[in-house]
């Protein structure tokens, strides 16, 4: 009875050792949450982080050399959730480095094409990342809102400088009323939260 | 059946709407005056988005004539609108012009000059409802351009289509205009109720129920009693239902609880409760677009207001500029504080005189500062008036809290989407607190992330689309290269089998 509890223990003593040593031994990165991060990001490509790409800046995220805040098309609402899965702290405090003051006012931004000075080049056209660039050679190339992600890809290679970035014009179907200001608001939040 | 005739004479059989108001109806300004028609403006514009859905698309230019009734805009997909010339005249401009819209932003409309005599270009051909399949109604409603007239201004042929989808029973006719002011839909019931029953017919026709119920409510006997003596539309029996005069009786769900008792799910339609509900004016223009093929190109628009010198109900063209309607009506008396399209409780303030009546207008009113309650926020002292006060069951000041939080999911979760934007919480607060008004902004702001979120969405399908795209054009490229490169070197080996072939003395080089 005690020789058989003896050998029982000490052969789970010693496997627990051995997995113990295998697990430090053979040990590999946690698995890594650049997938994760890279769902969240645009997945433009654009190039406006200075990253290779969306899975670049994940990368880059997940390793802590870049800021949460690295995705000017994705704004605020990306930061955010960029925060939460590398679990900076952001927004409210300095701790993960990631001040969201400044992208809080982001508006969408689209480019635009002054046709008179538009030579027909197609340089824009063929470096759009989501193909929102309308146009052919020698014809005028304009830019499909919709599709346009403001990435400024298409600002910097066209040669006379005909490409303009503005922030996207309100139309009706996206217009809503401001929120009325309630002097006494500061009351209910409280109660609520 | 003999249950349902009897219904109609036993007020208890009318079923509480919860909640509500019982705002100052000030409906006498209006109410007695006949509906007149108007000189020809100097100008019209039409605003090619006067409905729910895609804008239309404009077939005219600069410097067409078009002629009364020609079709001047096309509708674009399913749930879109046709677009007739309210008269003839020369487009002169194909553009962006302001729209009746508080947010005053351009919008793009044809702008027509009117040549003074209104000359009818051919009309549609006139269509026997009493032998027209019911598609074919629903297809003349739709190349009429009609919408609902009642001020949501959804197209009327998409819901006179309803009848595959779902197993319907009723139609019911709303004319009950709880909105304070607005007298329009009672003056046509009581001028024009023949029209308007045979316009419930043949929309009775196109969704293929028997049953026709017209809401009135009970501050409008005339009109009731002017339905009653035309109660047969093309052969179907019409009951007319007197409901309290209560807002916002008029809104679809609570009048379809008010007469059958039955509550519309929450975020569904009234047809999968087998009913549906069309506003009074659509029917006339159903019977007008049908019996004598005429476009929907006029409305009937309540003109009122303390600051209003002669409130009127006038039969005004679509596109007609704010300015030429209050000026047929003896123009403003002072400085109104407000300007209003629609009623007071749900209308839209405007600041631009120049802009123009659409489908869905079926008021302008000019209120003097003696009729506006504005006076300072208070802070919410929890008496729940608002909660009694809603119609759809929520609890407004929770709601405003959670949105002055900028907690705008939590806002949703408890029930932001179901609120109809009537406007009973703010009216019934005390301390004057603007709970609809952030309701709206709410509701805007989740409709935006929602848009933006899609946009992402296809964007990055767009993305995805396009490095396939160039990965398989790389690709191509690479087999071209390599094929190539097969072929020559197969050249090559031929050519040195034919030289090895020939004991010639090119071998030597």
């Amino acid at each position: 009875m005690i020789t058989a509890a003896a050998s029982m223990s000490a052969l789970g003593l010693g496997l627990g050792l051995l997995l113990g040593a295998a697990a430090r031994k053979f040990h590999v990165e946690t698995p890594p949450i650049v997938d994760e991060l890279e769902a969240l990001l645009p997945g433009t490509n654009c190039g406006q982080c200075g990253f290779a790409g969306c899975r670049g800046a994940a990368e880059a995220v997940a390793e802590g050399t870049a800021p949460v805040t690295l995705c000017p098309p994705g704004g605020r609402d990306v930061a955010l959730q960029l925060a939460e899965v590398t679990g900076s702290d952001c927004g409210c405090g300095a701790a993960g480095g990631a001040d969201l003051s400044g992208m809080a006012e982001a508006e969408p931004m689209i480019a635009f094409i002054f046709e008179d000075h538009c030579t027909g080049c197609t340089k824009c056209f063929k470096r759009c990342p989501t193909d929102a660039i309308v146009g052919a050679a020698k014809q005028i190339h304009t830019v499909i809102w919709d599709a346009c992600i403001g990435c400024d890809a298409c600002v910097e290679v066209c040669p006379t400088e005909a490409i303009l970035l503005r922030r996207k014009p309100r139309t009706l179907q996206g217009w809503y009323w401001e929120k009325p200001a309630q002097p006494f608001a500061t009351r209910g939040t409280e109660a609520v939260s | 059946m003999i249950r349902f005739s009897l219904s109609g004479l036993k007020p208890s059989t009318l079923f509480r709407v919860r909640g509500g108001v019982h705002p100052e109806t000030r409906k006498f300004l209006s109410a007695g005056s006949a509906i007149e028609a108007m000189a020809l403006p100097a100008l019209i514009r039409v605003p090619l988005q006067q409905h729910i859905g895609a804008p239309a698309e404009p077939l005219v230019k600069q410097g067409d004539l078009v002629l009364k009734g020609q079709l001047i805009g096309r509708a674009r997909g399913p749930v879109s609108a046709n677009l007739h010339a309210p008269t003839s005249g020369k487009v002169i401009a194909v553009g962006h012009f302001p729209a009746p819209h508080p947010s005053g932003l351009p919008v793009p409309t044809i702008t027509l000059r009117p040549d003074g005599e209104d000359r009818w270009g051919p009309r549609l051909p006139r269509l026997r409802p009493e032998d027209a399949a019911p598609e074919e109604i629903a297809a003349r409603v739709a190349e009429a351009g009609i919408v609902g007239m009642g001020g949501a201004t959804f197209p009327a042929a998409v819901k006179l289509n309803l009848r595959g989808k779902y197993p319907l029973h009723t139609l019911i006719l709303n004319a009950a205009e709880c909105e304070p002011y607005l007298t329009c839909d009672d003056r046509l019931l009581r001028e024009h109720a023949e029209e308007v029953a045979d316009g419930a017919g043949i929309m009775a026709r196109a969704l293929g129920v028997a049953r026709i119920i017209v809401v009135v409510e009970s501050n409008k006997p005339e009109a009731a009693s002017a339905m009653r003596r035309h109660n047969l539309g093309m052969g179907y029996p019409i009951e007319v239902k007197v409901v309290p005069t209560q807002y916002p009786m008029g809104s679809e769900k609570h009048m379809v609880k008010a007469v059958t008792g039955q509550e519309t799910p929450a975020r569904a339609l009234t047809a999968e409760l087998g009913i549906v509900v069309h506003n009074a004016a659509t029917a006339h223009a159903v019977h007008l677009a049908v019996r004598y093929g005429e476009p929907l190109i006029s409305r009937v628009v309540t003109v009122s207001g303390r600051g209003i010198a002669r409130p009127a109900n006038v039969r005004a063209l679509i596109g007609t500029p704010v300015a030429d309607l209050i000026a047929h009506c003896g123009g403003l008396s002072g400085e109104p504080e407000k300007l209003l399209l629609g009623g007071p409780m749900m209308g839209q303030p405007i600041a631009n005189l120049r802009v123009p009546i659409v489908k869905g207008t079926n008021g302008v009113l000019a209120l003097s500062p003696s009729e506006t309650h504005r006076s300072a926020a208070m802070p919410c002292i929890r008496c729940g008036s608002c909660v009694q006060a809603c119609p759809c069951g929520l609890t407004p000041f929770e709601l405003n809290a959670r949105i002055q939080a900028d907690d705008l999911e939590g806002a949703a979760e408890v029930g932001l989407l179901d609120c109809v934007s009537c406007g009973c919480c703010s009216f019934i607060c005390p301390s004057n607190i603007a709970l609809v008004q952030g309701f709206n902004f709410a509701k805007g702001r989740l409709a935006e992330k929602q848009a933006r979120k899609h946009q992402q969405e296809e964007t990055k399908r767009l993305a995805a689309a396009r490095s396939a795209r160039e990965e398989a054009l790389a690709e191509a490229k690479r087999a071209a290269m390599a094929k190539r490169k097969a072929e020559m070197a197969a050249k090559k080996a031929r050519e040195a089998a034919e030289a090895a072939a020939q004991p010639d003395g090119e071998v030597v080089k």
